[in-house]
Parts: C-alpha cells; sequence; structure tokens
C-alpha cells in the first residue's frame, strides 16, 4: 500500500519536527520517518538529559523537554510517523516522489524535505577483525525475532541499557554470558540488580575483558578471544549480540543524486531547495556558507522552505502572510 | 606558550602549543589529528579517545561518572583512557603526553 501525503520528511529530529508546524500553517501535510525508536533526534538520543541555553526564549531546555514541547506544538497537524526504518530509496513519478524504506513502507509525496541531521543513527561495531564475515548470520546488532536465540548460547557484549534489558531477557531461554570491560554499569538500577541477581543464581555469566578476535568452529560456531589486565580467555557460543550504542552515519542519502558538499547537502539560502527541484535539505544535513549546526538554524530554514513548498503543492494559490498572534485562519488551525 | 606532545595514529610524534582555556579534544580537532568529537565535547559520542601517558595520569583530574560509562562505548580501552573533551588544559600541563586512540 501507499501512503499519500503532500510532503514527506526524513528524520523526525527537532528540525524535522518544526517543519511540520511551519508547513501545517500553510495547509501542508505530512508524514515522517525515523530510524530511530522514538522521535526528537540527536536531542532524544543523545543528550535528553542535558540542558541547551540557546533556544530563543527558552534560557534552559534539556533535549527531551525540547522534543516534548515541539511535539505538542505540532500536533494540531496531525502529522503521521513511520519509525523504526531507514528511507533506502526515493524515485521521481509524475506528480512528485516515492520514498521508501528497508522495510516497505512507501510515501507518495509532492516534495521530500530532507532534516536528516548527521544521517541515521547505527549501531556502533567493535572493531574485530572480519566481524562483518559474521553480520546477520552469528553476530546481530538487535534483535528482531527473540525465537532465533532460544535454547542457544549467547554472548552479550556492552555495559548500557541494551545490553542488560537483552541479558535480562534472553536468559530466560537461552544461556547468557555478559562480556563488559568493567563491572560498573550505566544502565537503570533496575536492571542493573536484576542482572546480578541472575548472576548470583548462575543463571547467566558475566565474563570481565574485551573482546579481540572472532573465528568459526567447524559446526557454524564462533569462538571470541577477550583479554583483561589479567588474562587471556576465550568463548565458543552460537550467537554474538554486541551492544556499543549509536552512531551518526549519512546512509543512502549520499546515492540520491544530491549535490554534496563534504557529506552535507548543498542548498540555495532562499528556498532551502537542493540541486533537484522539490527535494529541500533543513538542519544538520544541509550546507551553505556560513552554515552553523545549531538548532535555531534549522527553525529558520523550515520556515523559507515551507514558503516554496507550497507553491509544489498549491501552484494556482496564492500564499499570503500572516501572524499567528493575529490571524483568525491560523488560530482555527492551530484549535487554539 | 605551554606545548603537548601528541603521537598520532601513525605513530608519529609532535609538539603542538595550546592555550589553557581550550579543551585537549578543542587542540586535537582543530589541529586536525583524525579526532571525530561528534557530540562537540559534551560527553555523548566516545569518538575523541587518548591514551595519556602515565607519568601525566596522576596530574589531570580525575575521570567522572560520566566519562567513564562514555568510554564503555568506545572501544581499545586500556588503563589510560580518557576522552579528550574532557580534560581541561592548564599551565601546568606543559608537556603533556597523549596519543590518539584508534578509530
Ligand atoms: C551533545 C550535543 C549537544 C548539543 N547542544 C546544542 C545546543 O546547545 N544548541 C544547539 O542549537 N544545538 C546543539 N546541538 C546540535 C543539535 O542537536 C543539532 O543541531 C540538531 O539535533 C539538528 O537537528 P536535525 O533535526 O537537523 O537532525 P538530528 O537531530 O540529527 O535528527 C536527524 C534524524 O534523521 C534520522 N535519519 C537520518 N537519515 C535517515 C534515513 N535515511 N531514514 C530514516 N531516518 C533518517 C536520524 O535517525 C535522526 O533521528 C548539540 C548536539 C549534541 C550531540
Ligand atoms: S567529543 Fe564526544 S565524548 Fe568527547
Amino acid at each position: 500500500m501507499i501512503e499519500k501525503t503532500d510532503v514527506a520528511i526524513i528524520g523526525a529530529g527537532p528540525v524535522g519536527l518544526f517543519a511540520v508546524f511551519e508547513l501545517g500553517l500553510l495547509n501542508i501535510k505530512c508524514h515522517l520517518i525515523d530510524n530511530l525508536d522514538k522521535v526528537g533526534g540527536q536531542c532524544a538520543e543523545l543528550y535528553p538529559e542535558k540542558p541547551i541555553y540557546d533556544i530563543p526564549s527558552r534560557p534552559i531546555v534539556t533535549g527531551q523537554e525540547l522534543t516534548d514541547e515541539l511535539i505538542k506544538q505540532i500536533n494540531p497537524f496531525k502529522p503521521q510517523f513511520h519509525l523504526n526504518q531507514q528511507v533506502d530509496k526515493i524515485t521521481k513519478t509524475e506528480t512528485g516522489w516515492i520514498v521508501e524504506t528497508n522495510i516497505g513502507t512507501k510515501v507518495e509525496a509532492k516534495c521530500i524535505v530532507v532534516a536528516a541531521g548527521a544521517g541515521s543513527f547505527v549501531p556502533r561495531k567493535p572493531p574485530i577483525e572480519n566481524i562483518e564475515n559474521f553480520e546477520n548470520k552469528n553476530v546481530f546488532y538487535a534483535v528482531r525475532d527473540k525465537s532465533m536465540f532460544s535454547g542457544k548460547n549467547l554472548l552479550i557484549a556492552g555495559g548500557g541499557d541494551s545490553a542488560l534489558d537483552w541479558t535480562n531477557e534472553l536468559s530466560k531461554d537461552s544461556n547468557v554470558s555478559l562480556i563488559h570491560r568493567r563491572k560498573d554499569f550505566r544502565a537503570a538500577p533496575d536492571s542493573v540488580s536484576k542482572m546480578q541477581e541472575l548472576e548470583t543464581k548462575g543463571k547467566i555469566k558475566f565474563l570481565k575483558g574485551q573482546i579481540k578476535t572472532i573465528s568459526n568452529t567447524e559446526d557454524s560456531k564462533i569462538i571470541l578471544q577477550y583479554e583483561n589486565d589479567e588474562e587471556k580467555s576465550q568463548i565458543e557460543v552460537d550467537y554474538l549480540l554486541p551492544f556499543f550504542g549509536l552512531k551518526m552515519e549519512l546512509g543512502p542519502i549520499a546515492d540520491w543524486g544530491l549535490n554534496l558538499h563534504e557529506n552535507l547537502i548543498k542548498v540555495d539560502t532562499e528556498k532551502f531547495e537542493t540541486s533537484t527541484p522539490s527535494i529541500f535539505a533543513i538542519g544538520d544535513i544541509n550546507w551553505y556558507p556560513g552554515k552553523l549546526k545549531l538548532i535555531l538554524s534549522g527553525f529558520h530554514e523550515s520556515a523559507l522552505m515551507a514558503q516554496e513548498v507550497f507553491k509544489y503543492c498549491f501552484p494556482d494559490k496564492k500564499n499570503i502572510f500572516r501572524y499567528t498572534t493575529s490571524s483568525k485562519e491560523l488560530q482555527k488551525k492551530l484549535g487554539v | 606558550m605551554p606545548k603537548l606532545i601528541i603521537k598520532d595514529r601513525s605513530g608519529k610524534k609532535s609538539e603542538i602549543e595550546f592555550n589553557s582555556n581550550f579543551t585537549l579534544m578543542e587542540i586535537l580537532r582543530d589541529n586536525d589529528y583524525g579526532i571525530e568529537a561528534s557530540c562537540g565535547g559534551c560527553c555523548a559520542c566516545a569518538t575523541c579517545h587518548v591514551y595519556v601517558d602515565e607519568k601525566w595520569t596522576n596530574k589531570l583530574k580525575n575521570m567522572d561518572d560520566d566519562e567513564e560509562s562514555m568510554l564503555d562505548q568506545a572501544f581499545d580501552i586500556k588503563n589510560n583512557s580518557r576522552l579528550s573533551c574532557q580534560i581541561d588544559l592548564s599551565e601546568e600541563l606543559d608537556g603533556l603526553e597523549i596519543e590518539i586512540a584508534p578509530e
């Protein structure tokens, strides 16, 4: 099934979210697609609890608060979200574009707004030689179908929430060992105590160290060598699940034929349109002379981009400039 | 001006002068030592990992919890691993020797 809308926004970071507002004021409907399991981009993923001091009129606001309030602000426009999926492909149609994700969602839109920040969040992979040869066979960076691990020997690597949550969860049906460089964990206290309880009961095994090499056995299992200050050792398992957090990568955007400047999309500073007409780029992902990677700049870019998108969406209509303070029509849209 | 002694990823040593108002990460990034520092020094990315020469480890301010936790997302950790964005430079660190950790 193909979903139809006016604008497909790639990336639901602060800038993609605010674009919904500026477009919404002009009666333009949006779908947003993001690789993360939540909205808010870097603010929600990298620094939800940290304060931001340079949002106009907010002397201090945390990354998560900013995200929550943007959601509140754009709610009247009923944006549709498609989370947990990466836009892989875009295809030109007669009237616009079809945007397609890695899990098969298709959105047809008149314009595309790329608000992809520093790229999509992807798992950080440990630098173990040849690990890529084992990916999706013995090595998984995310758990999609936990039944495949049932009754198997697993090694989970990492010391954060994902590592501990999956250790606790998968130990119900599998034989789990957890490896981390130290015996402290930066995870929710509840998960840490649960894990320690499982270890005391002998339900899971804790190994201290860092994985150094990976190799396979004849019966398609893997051997991981690891070491710490005191010793070198090894373990044989069916699967390795490394959880070392996420990093950002430009990803498929590089293949869409847009003019780039050092991994950023070149735009003009009047309309924030890319080298391909009807594709726009705003926020951290774009580049123009003098560009500053600030949330503030992304908000400004959203407002100007929306003016041009209006022309694509309503070629016969004239866009009249109005203030939200005084326009009855805009206030009706906002439901105030 | 005080200076740093830096061993880059190819093993080459060089000296560089620093201004005390900066963090070690800022000096490394601005002088193109190949440090990504994608979070800009907020202790949120672990891409500014360095090894501090053992002679100097005691002279640095101790690691706080935030930094120790963030190091969990870096690789090739050693006992002298630090995140360079969490090291404030000062005159007392004149001659500090560090090595850039692998990517
Ligand atoms: C620690 C830290 C502190 C900061 N402090 C400040 C500050 O004080 N003030 C300030 O103004 N700025 C600050 N910034 C910068 C600010 O967070 C960014 O400017 C802002 O997040 C950019 O917003 P964005 O919406 O353009 O992109 P992002 O927030 O990067 O969001 C982009 C989203 O797009 C998604 N995406 C990318 N490609 C795809 C794809 N192909 N398919 C699906 N989804 C995709 C990503 O998963 C991501 O969620 C800080 C950044 C960090 C890391
Ligand atoms: S620059 Fe990101 S943790 Fe140091």
